[in-house]
């Protein structure tokens, strides 16, 4: 039994403890906003926040978040959070959307740290996830409106 | 009881509107009410049920009583948002307040009349078809509509109906209005429309649309915004039991000796591996393993030891097909004949001057990020299949066969796709869970790692393509003989659907040669379309986004670059030459009208916006490409043009802007146009510079994003792309802005730094 907080929600895991943090949210804890898309954590869609930290869900260990806050995309509230979700809509961002949690969940940890990037530190941070829709201007430019409404 | 699809395929042209009051307001399909059923039985039939096995309509949507409009999509929505294109021109006919709209994604649940190719809507989701295809009979449907409604109005208003004015949900004569609510309730709205009369309806001048052409908000976009958007992996089922596939070691002929699960048995949740067995040999050497939960199955997938007798591609590498691409290319007496306008073999022998060359396109693969998966529950003798997929028409008999059951028991259940561009046009994915949810009476969830998701990809065929010009003793181009050689999606899945030579000799595929049929006059003009069988023995071509205009503009437009340098021409005017929009390329289909002249007006416009000629710094350059979209008669024409910067001594190529000019006719939902073609254009540059999967020891090489390695956000360059305005009708969008793309690339390659590519993807 491993005990952690999921979107503010004290849970409790039953799986083994090498169980990718992804399943359990998806599968036993049914939060399925999460996504699988490669296991190696080169794609990005099972990204959620550890302590307010984007983590690739799919290579970590449930063991590992024993006491440890998870967040998922169901559970985002940071205002940065929220201005993303708005901008996602206002600038007409996702394609198919799978990739879109993940995208989100990465850029609003990453909103956290750097309040105001620059183009460049958002392609940087936001290298790590890919769109197979290839729908990264949007990406871009929603994460920009984001930070510049927040700063407004 | 209805007749089969199948039976019916190919006779029916008559088409019925149908507007009934049911129990859900008033129901209305454009469709067509099948053989030994008569109009008002269904329509007994829809008011009693809101459907009717015996009539397969294109489309269908229903006015509640409260004035909700609801509309029944059946394309797949796998990122083109396409529902709201079509309910938008349905609702723009229908004179509807777009605020009223809703719509859903139907399943295909044979109530709602059967699949039937070329005639539901719902009969696949492919092509960059869905606008071209729908539009004019959706158009009808809401014009349909919006006659029943306005006569019913008219008469609550003591009105002439050639007085009234239908829109903003409501039809309005001499300053009185009824709403479209209010006539559902209370007016007369059962009728039936007749091929004849709906011909006889007119649409909307362009110039009346109020939908039709507007930016609006995408209707799928919040949900994916919030992570609510549900797509077939996320479906579940109660007491569902969770699979990983056992794949063979080739796509086909290999066989299981042995299976030992000795080790997995210690893995908790591990239940069994069962080896699958299927009629038609669809899954041959196949197994899957069967688990509590899908960790376990993973797991124990890597417990399980199997021996394998591989099948005879073994040993096939990427080479080995090239070879035989490359070998198939060079012999003259090979190959369909796809196009022979004039006289080549006389051109040929008495040219004074030839140029030849050689050009290739290596293996790409879809990775959609959502992994292949299906979830199958067999039930009191129906079969339901929770997926997402581009062609149910295609997967419900195959199913059928493989299931040992029939077509109209079984339903697919749509979802959102995580990603399509053709790979979910073949629900071979749902074949292993259906089978398993067979055996073990209980429903399968199914769902492929990355890496067997890759072994399994219908992948993109490589393509060998020799291209041979003659001239003249004056050094005027006389003829161009055109080889192609690639796997054949539709040889494998739709065979059927195989295209007969000109010369009524042999057969070709249509979506692997078109392209090659361009809008460039040449006095004389061979095409062979040339099978690769080696390719086609070793794996299933597949349907990747733009399919063979991806390859044959690949190697057309490389070919007039080169001819022009050769004849000291800039590359845009000598294509400009090329475009006399004369004889055949005058343009005489609805979906190609004006022909090679539109080609002439992107390219134009996309000169001036780029900066042609202008001075760049030393190894920069423009390089331009054109294209016409997907085929002939459905015709997107783009010009485009990159900015590349190559650095020879590291052997680097930067990609620093893309122009595209685009004419698809008439746009129905710009922002989401603009989003297929940025989108398209980037999967376009990931083909030419990022992407590129191997076979080895006959399947690919490359099974996860660390070994293939699609274009990320840093890679992006600059986007500049235009849309022509005008009301031409509505042509394809989602795979042609691709197709020009990496020989605009190559093209600039060579104007900055001499160095001519051949070969996608692109290395210098």
């Amino acid at each position: 039994m491993i005990e952690f907080e999921l979107n503010g929600e004290s849970v409790t895991s039953k799986s083994e403890a090498d169980t990718p943090l992804l399943w359990v949210v998806r599968d036993e804890l049914k939060l399925k906003g999460t996504k699988f898309g490669c296991g190696i954590a080169m794609c990005g869609a099972c990204t959620v926040h550890i302590d307010g930290v984007a983590t690739r869900s799919c290579i970590t260990p449930v063991s590992s978040v024993a006491g440890r806050a998870v967040t998922t995309i169901e559970g985002l509230a940071t205002d940065a959070g929220k201005a993303l979700q708005q901008a996602w809509v206002d600038e007409q961002v996702p394609q198919c959307g799978y990739c879109q949690s993940g995208q989100i969940m990465q850029a609003a940890g990453f909103l956290e740290n750097n309040k105001s990037p620059s183009d460049e530190q958002i392609s940087t941070a936001m290298n790590g996830n890919l769109c197979r829709c290839m729908a990264y201007t949007r990406i871009h430019k929603a994460i920009k409106t984001a930070a510049g409404g927040e700063g407004a | 009881m209805a007749m089969r699809a199948d039976q019916i395929q190919g006779n029916v042209t008559r088409r019925t509107f149908l507007a009934t009051s049911a129990s859900a307001g008033l129901v209305m399909g454009l469709g067509v009410v099948l053989p030994g059923c008569s109009r008002e039985e269904v329509a007994t039939e829809i008011a009693t049920n809101g459907a009717s096995a015996s009539f397969a309509p294109s489309m269908w949507f229903e006015i509640g009583g409260d004035g909700a409009i609801s509309m029944n999509i059946p394309k797949a929505e796998m990122g083109q948002h396409v529902g709201t294109a079509l309910a938008r021109i349905i609702a723009d006919e229908l004179g509807a307040n777009w605020d009223d709209v809703s719509f859903t994604h139907a399943d295909s649940d044979p109530k709602w009349g059967p699949l039937i190719p070329g005639v539901s809507l719902g009969d696949v989701t492919g092509g960059s078809w869905s606008v071209f295809t729908s539009f004019t009979a959706i158009s009808q449907a809401g014009a349909a509509g919006r006659t029943i409604l306005r006569d019913a109005g008219a008469a609550m208003l003591g009105a002439d109906p050639a007085d009234c004015t239908v829109a903003d949900s409501r039809v309005s004569a001499n300053g009185q209005h009824v709403s479209f609510a209010d006539i559902v309730r209370k007016g007369d709205v059962s009728r039936v429309l007749s091929d004849e009369e709906l011909g006889a309806l007119s649409a909307k001048p362009a110039s009346e649309r109020l939908l039709i052409g507007r930016d609006t908000s995408a209707n799928d976009i919040p949900a994916k915004s919030r992570g609510e958007a549900v797509y077939g992996i996320d479906a579940e089922l109660p007491g569902m039991v969770f699979a990983n596939p056992m794949l063979p070691p080739t796509r086909y002929g290999s066989s299981i000796k042995s299976i030992d699960d000795t080790a997995a048995k210690d893995i908790p949740g591990y239940q069994q591996t069962l080896k699958l067995t299927d009629k038609p040999g669809l899954m041959e050497g196949w197994a899957v393993v069967i688990a509590d939960d899908f960790p376990s199955a993973m797991k124990a997938a890597d417990a399980v030891v199997i021996d394998w007798e591989a099948g005879p591609t073994a040993n096939v590498s990427e080479a080995d097909i090239f070879a035989e691409g490359a070998r198939l290319a060079a012999d003259k007496s090979a190959g369909t004949r796809f196009v022979d306008e004039g006289d080549v073999t006389a051109a040929q022998a008495t040219a004074a001057n030839s140029f030849s060359a050689t050009y290739r396109t290596g293996t790409a693969m879809h990775y959609t990020l959502e992994p292949v998966n299906a979830l199958v529950e067999i039930v009191d003798g129906k079969c339901h299949v929770h997926a997402g997929n581009q062609y149910r028409a295609a997967m419900l008999p195959t199913l059928a066969g493989v299931l040992g059951m029939e077509a109209d028991d079984i339903v697919i259940h749509q979802y959102y796709l995580g990603g399509g561009f053709g790979r979910r046009l073949w629900g071979d994915y749902m074949i292993p869970a259906a089978l398993a949810a067979q055996q073990l009476g209980k429903p399968v969830k199914l769902v492929f790692q990355r890496e067997d998701d890759s072994r399994l990809d219908c992948v993109w065929s490589t393509s060998v393509q020799r291209l041979d010009a003659s001239y003249d003793a004056d050094g005027n181009l006389t003829a161009i003989e055109h080889a192609a050689a690639a796997g054949w999606p539709t040889l494998s899945l739709l065979p059927d659907f195989l295209g007969t030579g000109v010369d009524g000799n042999g057969k070709f595929d249509g979506f692997s040669i078109a392209g090659a049929d361009h809008w460039y006059s040449v006095p004389n003009h061979r095409v062979r379309a040339l099978n690769n069988d080696l390719a086609q023995r070793t794996f299933l071509p597949g349907y990747l986004r733009s399919v063979g205009p991806g390859w044959t503009g690949w190697a057309v437009e490389s070919f007039m670059d080169e001819l022009a340098h050769r004849a000291g021409q800039d590359p845009i005017e000598f294509r400009l030459a090329m475009l006399d929009a004369a004889g055949k390329n005058a343009g005489d289909q609805h979906g190609a009208v004006g022909g090679a002249a539109r080609q002439v007006a992107v390219l134009k416009d996309v000169r001036e916006r780029s900066g042609w000629g202008g001075q760049l710094p030393e190894g920069e350059a423009l390089g331009v490409a054109c294209c016409f979209g997907q085929q002939r008669d459905m015709a997107t024409w783009i010009g485009c043009v990159a900015h590349v910067a190559v650095d020879k001594e590291s052997k680097s190529v930067k990609v620093k802007k893309i122009w595209q000019t685009i004419d698809c006719g008439t746009v129905v939902h710009p922002d989401g146009a603009m989003a297929q073609a940025e989108g398209a254009t980037l999967w376009g540059l990931s083909v030419a510079l990022h992407e590129g999967a191997t076979f080895e020891d006959g399947q690919v090489a490359q099974r996860n994003f660390d070994t293939y390695t699609p274009l990320r956000m840093a890679d992006v360059p600059e986007l500049d792309i235009k849309f022509m305005e005008n009301t031409e009708f509505p042509t394809g969008l989602g795979e042609p802005p691709f197709i020009p793309v990496a020989p605009a690339v190559a093209n600039a390659i060579y104007a900055a730094s001499g160095i001519r590519v051949r070969d996608l993807p692109i290395k210098i």
